[in-house]
């Protein structure tokens, strides 16, 4: 984030700095950026939702392929320039440096055969001028040295600034010719230097030195030019590579979406939901194991539809087959009862026993009907916003129970649910405590906050009775099925409207469940029947009475309840 | 002396009917079959048939459609569904066939005779008055409480006697809201608890007799958590 611009690094480089490794001015000002330039910023402030949004975005298979491509672009073409920069870097030095020292060699050996030794000042001048003269390139200066002599083919330049000690020092010594790169002001150049020997004698060399400085200007820019051209194909490059990549993520991601959309459908319970799928990559395998899955959840659904639907099936035949005959036995046993009285007291009693009992069996086959639907999931709650204190009072009118229950109903409670089922629990509970508890039966309705403080309202209606109580572990079992309280409980068997058929109460909270409601149960010794004065009793009685309380939550219009 | 036909395929069921409610004081034609029934219907003595207690399943044609059947011959006479299937699809097509009212087998005499005497007194002309809007146009529809005739741009339309006391009912309080309960009570003489599908089934038909577009009805609109209301035109 924070690049040198180059600024700080150039400083230390002045005049005559001759530097031997060729390194040019912008590859040392990299390294001397102000790379201690802290960011300044403190830590972000943390947001949770706004990080996993960006993290899912930079999680995201797309974005981490596109990074993917660009990056082992960006290394590919990068790595590419480096190696053609330096290749070429060094091609056109090397090629500048034999051509330099070749030219002066050739160029010194032709003018130095007719250079007498030792020169003076005059005829090394005129030596170095010879020497320029026939060099290939006019850029060249040449200097001459013999001894504390020097001479400089352009007299503008002062030869000691470019030409180093240590180049010096190498050609003095040595017996060939030896090169240096050197930046002066700013701009590079080459500086060739040889020794001049002697053709024939002893003394191979004669002292004296000649030195040919070269511009390098126009291979710099060259090189300069040759990594210009590269760093302008790598943005091309990189923007091919994230246009190839999204291609890539594309071609990936679509069947990965269409899988994705396809599971959804399915979990959304569209089981005829499948994908296309073609190619032989891991994919398409995918794919296809996704349609195996589902032609088998399909399967398995339609062979558990057939099933419900024959249960379904099996129950209307069934209801159809015993209520036929019900039908016709209700009708002749009403007959039957009416003219019981004319009959003598045996057949009396057959034909009232008769009644009572097609009575019954008419209730239990009811129950039976109805409790095989909602095993069969074929109940449907047909709800409406309804008052429910007046669907208590005209639940206990129809069955005639207005004067043998006490009510304490709330005015104006109205909740969604469905009026008939809600009578059928009414009538389920409260003939139940008429039927097994003593009277007084009391119903009370009331409205209360949720336990759990969510805010939800509940309706309660409870149902008490003041008899024996439920025996100890009827609790857990009274409402399962065909379940039925010990003797203490059933001693109101014989009254008119006969045994129970040990199903209501599971009825009941069926239709309880159903309104997303419960029924709990409880003794009034445990100071609830209600309205909160079942606590007196239980002082006396080691068993006060049983009360039911039905809790439903308080719907009302407007709210999602269907 | 109520006549009602009896269509009901077991013999039993039939026998032990037809006894009782000859004991009752009601004359009674029996059949077995939905066609036995048609044609007697047909026959010399159909027109005296003031009330019709059909089984669903029935050999042949089934209750639905001998419902449909007579409904096409006649609109004034109630027909009562008896069903051994309780189920609410059942009971719900029935309805919508045109059947007054429904009762799921088996069933008491003396609530049947209840059921019956109710229907019976639907079919009865209501107690003839000025009421409110008689005759009026209401946006096309003319009610003639009177005459007890209905007509929609000029076309008579025919209702049966349930659908129209409902239609009488509503129209007499345009504007007013009346619930499910509140109509169970006025029209089918009865408030047993959850028979509000007689309520939604009649209103259907009623729909589907006099609207335009029976799913964005305009005359008899659904208050939604409440009920129903005849307008706001």
């Amino acid at each position: 984030m924070s690049r040198g611009d180059g600024r700080g690094g150039g400083a230390k480089r002045g005049p005559g700095a001759a530097r031997g490794d060729g390194a040019t001015g912008a590859d040392r000002a990299a390294r001397g950026s102000g790379a201690a330039r802290g960011d300044g910023r403190g830590t972000a402030p943390k947001r949770r939702r706004p990080r996993r949004l960006i993290g899912r975005l930079i999680g995201g298979l797309r974005v981490r392929l596109v990074v993917a491509f660009v990056v082992v672009a960006l290394i590919s073409a990068v790595t590419a320039t480096a190696l053609a920069y330096r290749d070429a870097r060094t091609a056109v030095l090397q090629r500048t440096q034999q051509a330099a020292v070749h030219d002066l060699r050739d160029q010194v050996t032709a003018v130095a055969a007719d250079f007498e030794i030792p020169p003076d000042q005059r005829s090394l001048s005129r030596f170095t001028a010879q020497v320029a003269d026939g060099l290939v390139s006019d850029s060249r200066v040449v200097v001459a040295r013999y001894q504390d002599l020097v001479a400089v083919s352009d007299s503008r330049t002062d030869p000691d600034a470019r030409i180093s000690p240590e180049l010096r020092t190498a050609v003095h010594i040595g017996d060939e010719a030896r090169f240096q790169r050197v930046m002066w002001r700013g701009e590079p150049y080459l500086v060739v230097g040889m020794p001049v020997r002697y053709a024939d004698g002893d003394r191979e060399t004669s002292g004296l030195e000649v030195y040919a400085l070269t511009d390098l200007r126009a291979e710099r820019d060259d090189i300069a030019a040759l990594l210009d051209s590269a760093r302008e194909g790598t943005v091309p490059v990189v923007v091919l590579a994230a246009a190839l990549a999204l291609l890539a993520a594309g071609t990936v991601l679509r069947p990965v979406r269409k899988l994705g959309r396809a599971t959804r459908e399915l979990a959304a319970g569209d089981l005829g939901s499948r994908v296309a799928a073609t190619g032989h990559d891991e994919l398409a395998e995918l794919a296809r194991t996704f349609n195996e899955t589902a032609d088998a959840l399909q399967a398995s659904d339609a062979e558990l539809r057939e099933q419900e639907a024959k249960a379904r099936r099996f129950v209307a035949d069934v209801s159809h087959e015993l209520r036929t005959p019900l039908a016709a036995m209700t009708m002749v046993a009403t007959v039957l009862e009416e003219d019981a009285d004319q009959l003598p007291p045996d057949a009396a009693h057959a034909a009232r026993t008769v009644g009572a009992e097609t009575a019954r069996l008419a209730r239990l086959v009811d129950d039976l009907m109805e409790i095989s639907r909602f095993d069969a999931k074929a109940v449907r709650l047909n709800a409406a916003e309804t008052d429910l204190a007046d669907t208590v009072r005209a639940s206990l009118a129809l069955r005639g129970w207005t004067d043998r229950v006490e009510t304490r109903l709330a005015e104006g409670v109205r909740a969604v649910v469905d009026r008939r089922r809600i009578d059928v629990i009414v009538a389920n509970l409260v003939g139940n405590a008429l039927r097994h508890g003593a009277p007084p039966v009391t119903v009370t309705l009331a409205t209360a906050p949720s336990a759990d403080g969510s805010g939800t309202e509940w309706v309660t209606l409870a149902v008490a009775d003041h008899g024996p109580g439920l025996p100890p572990g009827a609790r857990e079992r009274v409402f399962d099925r065909f379940y039925k309280a010990d003797a203490a409980r059933t001693r109101g068997a014989a009254d008119d409207s006969g045994q129970g058929s040990g199903l209501g109460t599971a009825i009941a909270l069926e239709n309880a469940r159903l309104h997303g409601g419960t029924i709990e149960v409880a003794d009034l010794a445990d100071g609830n029947d209600g309205n909160g004065k079942g606590g007196e009793r239980a002082a006396h009685e080691p068993r006060g009475g049983a009360v039911f309380t039905l809790r439903l939550p308080l719907r009302r219009t407007g709210e999602d309840t269907e | 002396m109520p006549h009602v036909l009896l269509i009901e395929d077991d013999a039993s069921v039939r026998d032990g009917m037809e006894l009782v409610l000859r004991r009752h004081g009601y004359d009674v034609d029996t059949a077995a079959t939905g066609e036995e029934a048609l044609d007697l219907l047909d026959g010399p003595g159909g027109g005296k048939v003031e009330l019709a207690v059909l089984d669903l399943m029935l050999p042949g044609i089934d209750g639905f459609e001998v419902c449909r059947r007579i409904r096409a011959r006649t609109t004034a006479m109630p027909v009562i569904m008896l069903t051994a299937r309780g189920d609410d699809q059942d009971i719900v097509t029935g309805l919508e066939a045109g059947a007054d009212d429904y009762v799921v087998k088996p069933v008491t005499a003396p609530v049947l005779e209840a059921r019956i005497r109710a229907a019976l007194r639907r079919a009865e002309p209501s107690p003839a008055g000025p009421a409110p809007g008689a005759g009026a146009d209401l946006a096309g529809l003319v009610i003639d409480r009177a005459g007890l005739t209905v007509t929609k741009h000029g076309v008579p339309v025919a209702l049966p006697p349930t659908e129209l006391r409902l239609l009488l009912e509503l129209s007499a309080s345009p504007g007013r809201v009346f619930s499910r309960e509140r109509l169970l009570e006025s029209i089918w003489d009865h408030t047993f608890l959850g028979d509000s599908r007689l309520v939604d089934a009649a209103v259907a038909r009623l729909r589907a007799k006099l609207e335009d577009i029976p799913g964005k009805p305009r005359y008899v609109q659904t208050v939604r958590g409440f009920g129903y209301r005849f307008g706001p035109l």
